[in-house]
């Protein structure tokens, strides 16, 4: 093997091992960081366990919308077949209303109510975001042109 | 009338394009000079048409023309002329004519310059005008402009109030200056391919059109950025939200795009690898409209989407990137292999910058579209949180950012590392210095503090050290000032990323007027929420005192306006700067008699974009000096003629 050869092997060696690494890397930062995401009827069908993180997604109930001490708020999230109660220590979003699509992201408590730990804002009122619309049409609750 | 000037004007447009591609690919043929001047005249004409077809579509804006569906749809009277003008590209319509506007001046700017050979030209041209031409299609077909609506309606329906921002306004037309710069070149790479030139000739013609693409992605990224920040009142700057990465994704292959183009502009090294990426560049580009327009990926920023487009876009990404594929594998194993490096020298040095980049280009397009991956096989709808990006993206960073200074260090073809070693030697002493001495004084996060500000002073630090060392030995040229800039505003926005990720602090609270908030040694006392009339909004004012040991220091006024014709409401931050640190503060919604505040302190967070504003001065500078040696040289090849 002449040098120019080994050479080349050996950058070929390192490129592997770099990549091998980089893949390595990229699956366990995944298996951690992939949040799933379930409408209300998913939660109460999968028996979601209490603090795993997730993302919930639905309609915020007409009328659910209570102010509690300080920054909480509490509100439903429907699929217009399962409700679950939502707890949120913050500011909502400027696009946050009542009948309208919400997605959070947070978990299970004891009790079942879904603690939030963020509320997804979204740019555009005309915007559903796309598993809100799935979950409506799983439960057989979406109409064309809502 | 205005609407047909305009649908006619994007007609002809088209039927110039296919000119343009037909007689360009024509005269990438050694013998047909006829069709290049065919091409070369029919892409001044596509340029004239677009740019008609846009001022008309801005005449039916700025005078509110109802009777054109797309105006009544994203339009107001009582809007202020500055967002009538710039609710041309806000909606989709009208930015899709503005992508293919900024097509047609690249084009013509191709046409007009005529860097490399004829040939070379013409072929770019050819491929310009097939893009345009689909793009045109596309257009006309599922996203006209200028449909009429009969009757028109008395008023428009308004423009989403959030895009109502100047940073917005100037952000989409930057981003697609630089996704539409990188299809020249993707044209120039297709064009070397099909003529065979692909030699360090190919890549002086192209760079300066990679250059401004990249400058162009670099402004457009800091803009976005930046209005993220001060408009969506969260406080952060990046969310690694999918429409974000999709404008990262191409920034990254440009960024190798250019390194790997110096080196096969200098020594004809890596050509295959610099053609790939100039396909690569642009085909993540295309990929990023695709996620952004056809709304397959939950965005935070996401706006109202039509499926049947992103069919389309998809077909489109499909052609452009399989053609161009295909043609790589076809006439790449032809083209002449590059010259021989040794281990030490700067060709290795940029290609481990490209490896590095590649790598960071591939954990972002990983985790933005697993999701989709993971659907189409499991049916789980999931989506990849913000830490995998941090995880995966952040120590390849770390080691390409320790590598940056090595590069300049070393000479073309044969560098000697043990002197480069030598020569830094001193900037890593002082790098490591600042490094201590910020462990030492910063809490929290001390040690990732020290090492991200050790790494800052590093880049930074050795980009000075260059500059001396040139002019000592006078050879500062504009390519030593580019990559310094360049570099050391990398090293900036780090600092500022490092600043305010580790040592942000924010509060939160429900007050009345009165009550104050206390946050990181400044007090904020809501005095009282007033109401103020905009010109097509009206406000609730916050007026908050900024009280430091007992004094007030400033006063903030974050807002909620609501706009009456989109019946939407948004936030308004109010940010008291030093340059060196943010505080910042935002109104939450009402609670009875009390107000949600919240309120943050950034420290260095206008370094963020202070340093990207920095990286684009230095390909500015390489840009310009680029040009203006050509000017030169083309002065003194007319000297003997006098």
């Amino acid at each position: 093997m002449n040098p120019k050869k080994r050479r080349r092997l050996a950058f070929a060696a390192a490129i592997v091992v770099a990549a091998a690494g980089g893949a390595a890397l990229v699956v366990t930062a995944l298996q951690d960081n992939v949040l799933y995401f379930y409408s209300p009827s998913d939660v109460i069908q999968k028996h979601v366990p209490a603090g795993v993180s997730f993302r919930i997604g639905g309609l915020v109930e007409n009328g659910s919308l209570k102010h509690g001490s300080g920054a909480q708020v509490q509100f439903v999230v429907t699929d217009r077949r399962e409700k679950i109660d939502v707890t949120y220590n913050g500011a909502l979003p400027d696009l946050f209303r009542e009948g309208q699509g919400v997605v959070a992201v947070g978990a299970l408590d004891a009790r079942g109510t879904f603690a939030a730990s963020e509320v997804l804002a979204k740019h555009d009122e005309r915007y559903m975001p796309p598993e809100v619309v799935d979950a409506l049409k799983r439960s057989g609750r979406w109409k064309e042109g809502q | 009338m205005i609407g047909e000037i305009g649908q006619l004007a994007l007609c002809l447009a088209l039927a110039l394009s296919l000119v343009m591609a037909g007689a360009g690919l024509i005269g990438a043929r050694g013998v047909a000079a006829n069709a290049r001047a065919l091409a070369s005249g029919a892409t001044m004409g596509f340029a004239v048409f677009v740019t008609l077809a846009f001022g008309a579509l801005m005449v039916a804006f700025v005078t509110s023309d109802f009777s054109i569906m797309d105006v009544a749809n994203n339009s107001h009277t009582m809007k202020p002329l500055i967002y009538k003008i710039t609710g041309v590209w806000a909606n989709h319509e009208g930015s899709m004519l503005l992508w293919v506007l900024v097509l047609a001046l690249y084009s013509a700017a191709i046409a007009f310059a005529r860097r490399g050979s004829e040939r070379l030209t013409s072929a770019a041209l050819g491929v310009q005008g097939l893009l345009a031409a689909a793009f045109l299609l596309f257009i006309l077909f599922t996203s006209n402009p200028f449909l009429r609506l009969d009757p028109p309606p008395f008023e428009g329906a308004g423009l989403n109030p959030l895009l109502q921002d100047p940073g917005l306004a100037f952000h989409p037309p930057m981003l697609y200056a630089g996704y539409v710069g990188l299809s020249a070149a993707f044209a120039y790479a297709a064009a070397a391919l099909i003529t065979g030139e692909a030699d360090s000739q190919w890549a002086r013609a192209a760079r300066p059109f990679m250059l401004m693409a990249w400058i162009a992605l670099t402004l457009g990224i800091t803009l976005g950025s930046w209005w993220a920040y001060y408009d969506l009142g969260w406080g952060g700057f990046w969310f690694w939200d999918p429409v974000e990465n999709a404008s990262l994704m191409p920034w990254l292959v440009a960024t190798a795009l250019l390194h790997s183009a110096l080196a096969t502009e200098r020594t004809g090294a890596f050509r295959t690898w610099t053609l790939l990426l100039a396909i690569a560049g642009f085909s993540l580009s295309l990929i990023g409209t695709f996620l952004v327009r056809s709304g397959v990926l939950t965005s935070v920023h996401a706006f109202a989407n039509d499926p049947e487009r992103g069919k389309f876009i998809l077909a489109m990404l499909g052609a452009a990137i399989g053609g161009a594929l295909a043609l790589f594998a076809w006439r790449a194993p032809k083209l002449e292999g590059g010259s021989a490096f040794f281990m030490a020298s700067r060709e290795t040095m940029l290609l481990l910058n490209n490896l590095l980049l590649f790598g960071a280009v591939s954990a972002v397009f990983l985790g933005t579209l697993f999701p989709l991956f993971q659907e189409a096989i499991t049916g789980a709808k999931i989506s990849v949180g913000a830490p995998y990006f941090a995880i995966t993206f952040a120590p390849i960073f770390v080691v390409l950012l320790l590598l940056v200074p090595f590069g300049p260090r070393l000479g073309w073809k044969r560098g000697d590392l043990k002197e480069a070693a030598r020569a830094l030697a001193p900037v890593a002493g002082i790098a490591l210095l600042f490094g201590v001495l910020v462990l030492a004084i910063a809490t929290p996060h001390a040690l990732a503090a020290g090492g991200s500000f050790a790494l800052a002073a590093w880049l930074i630090v050795s980009s000075a050290a260059d500059l001396r060392l040139r002019v000592k030995s006078r050879s500062l040229s504009p390519s030593a000032w580019a990559s310094a800039f360049a570099h050391a505003g990398l090293g900036i926005t780090l600092m500022g990323i490092a600043g305010t990720s580790l040592w942000r602090v924010e509060a939160q609270d429900v007050l009345a007027p009165g009550g104050t908030l206390p946050v990181a040694g400044y007090s904020l006392r809501l005095d009282n929420v007033v109401l103020v009339q905009g010109k097509n909004y009206r406000a609730e004012q916050a007026l908050v005192s900024v009280l430091a040991d007992g004094h007030t220091i400033a006063m903030l006024r974050p807002e909620k306006r609501f706009f009456p014709a989109e019946g939407q409401a948004i936030s308004e931050t109010s940010i008291r700067t030093t340059g060196f640190s943010d505080l910042y503060v935002a109104l939450g919604d009402q609670r009875d008699d009390k107000w949600i505040i919240r309120a943050y302190v950034n420290p260095l967070a206008p370094f963020i974009w202070f340093g990207g504003g920095f990286m684009a001065l230095g390909g500015l500078t390489s840009l310009t000096g680029r040009l203006r040696r050509r000017a030169v040289a083309g002065a003194l090849a007319e000297m003997p003629a006098q």
